[in-house]
């Protein structure tokens, strides 16, 4: 996709007035944050998981270059191919090449955010080579000519009746008076039609939620099992994967497996976790004839040693944008950028730079959700926030946030001044609130009081409380 | 240089390490070779007895269903009453597991036994797994000519046979039995651990049985 970040205002006002969007968005909440909460209060382990989860996480990233070399003996010892990418346009010529020897006309694939990362669809249909979306709501969107609107839920913005209305018009081969109103119905024609591609792949691309360094392993965590269809019934297996999935051991896998399916959709275990090592051995009756691992930088080196290294602890759970009021309201597509939501917000700035996506660090009221439920304890807000001095240091933020700014910073700079401003201003407010206390519209402010009043301040200003306050402290006897 | 020297190079120059440093390879290689285990529920961590019923009652809150019965011996029956009950035609696909090939099929004249791994045209398959997580209710299949994973995940109904004394408490004790007999380091090519039959919520987040696995999982336990 084309990254379109710099139009996040835009898009936002957009998808609010969105009707469909807006009912579709209403499942974000339905479907996912009472289901974590209740897995998270059913292990009382879960918080030292995620400590440890993290303290993993910090730990691979210090000895990121031991353990990606440890990684790759294994796979070599285990009879795959390790290709390093140090940018997308090499991952994306890596596995074309390795398509196009086998070649491939059709390609399988299972869910992987890193292959809409790097476009990879788009390359192979440029090159002859059909790549085929098999989880069914990136099959979905597929069809749409669309991109995720959510790491886990790429379909998350659509209601059923749209689903209908596009297998109506791609499975042409179907009966016109076919029952599709009920999703077990669509679920039923998408496992029909997609069986059939998976025996004529030529090739299965999958993502990887964990590299192994152990043992040489690829994790995928799924629930549907087309990742596994795609990985096993393809003459070829070609995993991409960034370099921060690296984990060192089984005991580590376990120790962030345990809180990512409770933190993505509140299942204790996904239904499908499989590790894999290699190509189909001498007696296996199935399985890859070759199995091949495309190790991705595309940024993330350059993100060690800095203030965004935490980010590159995220297990792409959703949780952070299944529980983000900005989410919630305008949902995936507005951010005009592969990975949507507050972890989006962080990293699509350390992966574009922030030139162009600037808006989406400030689209965020800083409300703190998305760290509090962080099974990585990724500082969100923080890296958010360190990304808005980036782009104020380099002049990118708009005019009237620079003067707003500067004419606070004038008297936030001079006490006495702003001490005498609010001693006026703040009664002044305070009687043009009138009866109600509240304003329903105010100069320069209309944006914010179209939607909501804001409250007319009330009694003291806090400076004056504080003072109060100490002031009683000193009094003996108190 | 080759991307892998500029990816390894990058990554070494924004930690601020050379490579070279035998303090950080020495902390590597204890970790690998001792294999902390961090954090361990209390969940599962019960007598034998307890943690075959928190296998069984996880395993049913995940959607499967559980059975269990005496011996090998009872297997081919139950599989008979699993797939009539169903209104299944009597045909299964099996690997060549000797467990399961010593039990005895031939008493169930009707039940045609297919061998190998599946080509998709199969309405019920036949594994054998190699332990089962209490904590979860996880099922875990080794790849190979005994169970192929083809089996795991082309029928609609997937009927898993798992011997009592291997449900351990924990993922970590399966690693351990893991590492006992393909010694350390060492994977079978595929281990699906697998929870419950296969399902979506891709569509308005309503979960939806039977994706593109079976829609059915039904777990045998043998005493």
């Amino acid at each position: 996709m084309e990254l379109a970040a710099k139009h996040f205002k835009a898009s936002a006002a957009k998808a609010l007035v969105d009707v469909q969007l807006q009912k579709a968005l209403g499942n974000v909440e339905k479907g996912f944050i009472g289901k974590r909460q209740k897995a998270a209060d059913a292990l009382p382990e879960f918080d030292a998981l995620r400590d440890n989860a993290r303290d993993i996480k910090n730990h691979v990233l210090a000895h990121l270059d031991l353990y990606l070399e440890e990684y790759e003996r294994n796979v070599i010892a285990s009879g795959g191919t390790v290709h390093w990418a140090e940018t997308a346009e090499d991952a994306r010529r890596i596995v074309l090449d390795i398509c196009q020897k086998a070649g491939a006309r059709t390609v399988t694939k299972g869910k992987s955010m890193i292959t809409e990362e790097i476009a990879l669809n788009d390359h192979l249909s440029a090159n002859g080579i059909e790549p085929v979306e098999t989880d069914l709501g990136e099959y979905i969107i597929q069809l749409r000519g669309e991109y995720p609107s959510h790491i886990i839920a790429p379909a998350v913005h659509l209601n059923k009746e749209q689903v209908e209305g596009d297998f109506r018009r791609v499975h042409t081969h179907l009966p016109e008076g076919r029952d599709l109103s009920e999703p077990v119905a669509l679920l039923g024609e998408a496992r029909d039609v997609l069986r059939q591609r998976y025996f004529a792949a030529d090739v299965g691309i999958t993502g990887a939620n964990f590299l192994i360094a152990e043992t040489g392993t690829s994790v995928i965590v799924t629930n549907e099992g087309n990742g596994d269809l795609t990985q096993t019934l393809g003459k070829v297996h070609v995993v991409v994967a960034s370099i921060e999935k690296i984990v060192p051991t089984l005991e580590d896998t376990s120790q962030i497996l345990r809180v990512l399916a409770r933190s993505a959709t509140g299942q204790d275990m996904s239904v499908y976790t499989t590790f894999s090592t290699g190509p189909k051995r001498t007696e296996d009756p199935d399985g890859p004839d070759q199995y091949h691992v495309v190790l991705l930088d595309n940024g993330r080196s350059a993100m060690l040693g800095t203030e965004y290294q935490d980010m590159l602890r995220c297990i792409r759970c959703g949780a952070c944008m299944n529980h983000c009021p900005v989410y919630h309201a305008v949902g995936g597509h507005a951010y005009g950028s592969v990975y949507p939501g507050p972890m989006g917000a962080v990293l699509t700035p350390s992966l574009n730079g922030i030139e162009e996506t600037g808006q989406l660090p400030n689209a965020s009221t800083f409300c703190g959700r998305c760290e509090a439920v962080c099974p990585m304890r990724i500082p969100l807000p923080k890296m958010m926030r360190h990304w808005r001095e980036r782009e104020f240091e380099r002049n990118l933020t708009p005019l009237t946030a620079r003067y707003g700014l500067k004419f606070w910073a004038f008297f936030a700079k001079r006490p006495k001044l702003y001490r005498l401003a609010v001693s006026f201003g703040v009664p002044l407010l305070s009687l043009f609130g009138g009866s109600s206390r509240r304003f329903h519209s105010l100069p320069f402010a209309r944006g914010w009081t179209r939607h909501r009043d804001l409250p007319a301040p009330e009694g003291r200003t806090f400076l004056q409380a504080w003072a109060q306050r100490e002031a009683l402290k000193q009094e003996p006897g108190q | 240089m080759s991307s892998r020297e500029t990816v390894l190079g990058k990554i070494r120059a924004s930690i601020g390490v050379s490579g070279a440093d035998e303090a950080r390879k020495t902390t590597v290689a204890a970790r690998l070779e001792q294999t902390p285990t961090g954090v361990i529920p209390a969940r599962a961590q019960l007598p034998a007895a307890g943690q075959l019923e928190l296998f069984c009652a996880m395993a049913v809150q995940f959607g499967a269903t559980v059975t269990r019965v005496n011996d090998y011996q009872a297997v081919p029956a139950e599989v008979s009453t699993y797939l009539r009950a169903r209104n299944l035609p009597s045909e299964i696909r099996m690997g060549a597991d000797e467990r399961l090939a010593n039990a005895s099929w031939s008493s169930e004249k009707n039940l045609e036994v297919r061998h190998g791994a599946s080509d998709g045209g199969d309405l019920a398959g036949v594994s054998h797994a190699m332990a089962g997580i209490a904590e979860t209710g996880t099922l875990a299949l080794l790849s190979g000519p005994a169970n192929p994973t083809t089996i795991n995940f082309l029928p609609e109904h997937h009927i898993v046979v798992l011997k009592a004394d291997d449900i351990k408490g924990d993922m970590e004790s399966v690693w351990a039995m893991l590492r006992k007999d393909m010694g350390k380091g060492v994977m079978p090519r595929a281990l699906n651990l697998i929870t419950g039959p296969s399902r979506s919520g891709d569509i308005e987040q309503t979960i939806i049985l039977g994706a593109h696995g079976p829609r059915a999982l039904h777990i045998v336990i043998v005493d």
